[in-house]
């Protein structure tokens, strides 16, 4: 299905779009950095790449429609609004991160911004997605819930019950597919019987179809028609959008396994710079302005680096704490373990 | 145990658990596999459709990991959702849902939100069944920080603790006895609330300390009815949760009798009498 050419947002939203495309990119190569130097411990998945993806997707959002994601979500944070210096932080595994630090890269949170974290387990994430969407359903919110997830997710079967539940059910749920062609380093006609993802959900009775990942306002249009359906006529969606990451599948793969020219074809469609072109043609910014705020978001990215390093570590003895809602000495040996 | 004209089953105490909990809170809704038009595979859910309709009656197609992992994150938007999952076998479907997700979200983002939902589930072997329907896996769900675990073995304990369990804020699993549904006995009233990690004395004794679960309760009464005719007094303690742990009910009674006997439906093996046999060994001897 093709969509009609999208009514562009006004100027002032245009650049906003662009600065938090450029604040996720910057934000993530300062990210890299760090877990270089061996400040950020565990894994780092880089969303280098799908800026257009993710911005597209979020500004299309009202700020109170929930939002989950795969562990790759640094930017949907950044997009949906929480403060950078409490992402850093919790990519640090600092007490003053997003989560306390307890959640590290791949399990980012802000309920008050409505993102309702990122998830380690592939697929595992889509049926509280489905939650998300039965609870506004019953209580009436018109929230729409998005779930964002990778044509690798796509193949895991409890994805598979979930379009079905929404397609039986009707619920305000969008699908978003980030068909970014490899599952680590399994390039998708390797992972999968059909190269498009879409029509797996036109199986169970959903509006689905395919935009172009790397196109910001594709994106943007998209996401809005889906959650018009979902909010409006209270029909589940979903939208795959192909796509491009142009680093390895985290800080520890040295992506050897695609092709330089590939990645040179891709990085050719940077959505930064092809959404900068479209900004400067259309005198919505000039260059003086792109400089300026290349140089705000560098200012941003320090500050909340600083802000990192120098928060306190969580303490040993406050390891266990959160396990349940009440604080309470569950195991007498397990507890033994983290209380020095 | 005589029965008295007002004692009710096992299953009826459940379903008044339910059913008063659901008139008590409009954020709690059932959800599982034919609970609404069926009334539930061991019709526990007797009635409910009926009364609460098909918005909070919710007849699922056969998706375990699918369904729970909605209740889950019906849960953390502040819904109070109760799985049932037809029996233990089938939740091994959903424990990606149940271990991942449920039990670790409180944690792992820094307790922004609540998971309060209860999983039901009923197992336990001894209905000519075989191997892929006779399941007792609480040592599986007893293993995992984040989940508490009832193990009601009255139709007291099933409704009190399947109450407090109800309206507790963190996800509870009850696991039920398909073996015990038909059993008969009083329950408390709509306040009755039986606290999580309180064990209890169902018999007193001083020789010997016979600690059981569920079904296994009635069969270590039966035992320490045996044992008393040849002078022998267990007594009997039933730990009616595994998650808290009442260890200090369990350790006070071994350490007077200096003996336990700890009896479940489980495999020996890493399971509940091997950890809760542990358990007494680091508390009460030396």
């Amino acid at each position: 299905m093709s969509t009609s050419p999208p009514p562009g947002p006004p100027p002032v939203e245009m650049r906003e779009i662009f600065r938090t495309m450029t604040l996720i990119r910057r934000f993530e190569e300062r990210a890299a950095e760090e877990y270089m130097a061996g400040r950020i411990g565990g894994f780092l998945h880089l969303a280098i790449g799908e800026e257009a993806a993710i911005v597209g997707t979020v500004s299309a959002l009202r700020p109170d429609d929930p939002l989950t994601s795969t562990y790759r979500e640094h930017g949907q944070a950044l997009a949906r609004g929480t403060d950078p210096r409490a992402i850093m932080a919790e990519l640090l595994g600092r007490e003053t991160g997003i989560c306390r630090g307890r959640g590290g890269s791949m399990h980012l949170m802000d309920v008050q911004h409505a993102f309702y974290g990122g998830y380690g387990i592939v697929g595992g994430a889509v049926p509280l997605a489905l939650g998300l969407a039965w609870a506004a359903r019953y209580r009436e919110t018109d929230q729409v819930s998005v779930t964002m997830f990778g044509e690798g997710a796509a193949n895991q079967g409890v994805i598979s019950e979930c379009f079905n539940m929404a397609g039986l059910w009707d619920l305000p749920i969008v699908f978003l597919i980030l068909n970014n062609q490899y599952g680590m380093g399994t390039r998708v006609e390797r992972a999968a019987a059909m190269d498009d993802f879409y029509p797996r959900a036109v199986a169970y009775d959903i509006e689905s179809w395919k935009v172009d990942g790397m196109d910001v306002l594709a994106v943007r249009a998209a996401l809005s028609e889906a959650a018009r359906l979902a909010r409006e006529e209270q029909r589940p969606a979903c939208v795959e959008l192909l796509a491009y990451r142009y680093r390895g599948h985290s800080m520890s793969d040295p992506d050897t396994v695609r092709a330089a020219e590939e990645k040179e074809r891709w990085k050719a469609r940077d959505p930064l710079i092809t959404f900068e072109r479209v900004l400067l043609g259309e005198g919505i910014i000039d260059s003086a302005g792109v400089a300026a705020m290349h140089a705000e978001v560098d200012r941003v990215v320090d500050d909340a680096t600083a802000f990192a390093q120098e928060s306190p570590e969580v303490a040993i003895a406050d390891l266990a704490d959160d396990v349940y809602a009440e604080p309470w000495n569950d195991a007498p040996r397990g507890s033994a373990l983290v209380r020095p | 145990m005589t029965t008295r004209a007002m004692d009710i089953t096992y299953r009826e105490a459940i379903n008044q658990a339910l059913r008063e909990e659901m008139l008590r809170d409009e954020s709690m809704f059932l959800m599982g596999e034919d609970i609404g038009h069926f009334e539930g595979a061991f019709k526990v859910t007797k009635g409910l459709l009926e009364e609460f309709g098909e918005k909070r009656v919710v007849d699922t197609p056969i998706t375990e990991a699918g369904f729970t992992g909605l209740c889950i994150g019906a849960a953390m938007a502040g819904l109070r959702p109760v799985v049932e999952i037809m029996t233990v076998n089938f939740a091994l479907v959903a424990i990606d849902q149940i271990v991942s997700n449920a039990s670790k979200i409180h944690y792992m983002f820094g307790g922004q939100v609540d998971v309060p939902m209860v999983i039901r589930m009923p197992g336990g072997a001894g209905h000519q069944l075989s191997a892929q329907h006779s399941h007792s896996l609480d040592a599986m769900f007893a293993h995992v920080p984040g989940l508490k675990v009832c193990v009601p073995s009255t139709p007291e304990d099933a409704k009190g603790l399947l109450k407090t369990a109800i309206r507790d804020d963190d996800p509870v699993i009850v696991l039920e006895s398909e073996g015990l549904y038909g059993k008969k006995g009083p329950v408390g009233g709509e306040d009755h609330l039986i606290p999580l990690g309180q064990a209890v004395v169902r018999r007193p004794g001083r020789d010997c300390t016979i600690v059981a679960t569920s079904r296994m309760v009635w069969v270590a009464l039966a035992a320490a009815e045996q044992l008393a005719a040849q002078g022998v007094e267990a007594e009997v303690i039933d730990p009616r949760t595994y998650r808290p742990l009442d260890l200090d009910t369990l350790a006070g009674s071994v350490r007077r009798t200096s003996r336990a006997v700890v009896v479940d439906e489980g495999w020996p093996e890493c399971g509940i009498a091997a950890g809760l046999a542990a358990h007494l060994y680091e508390s009460c001897f030396d």
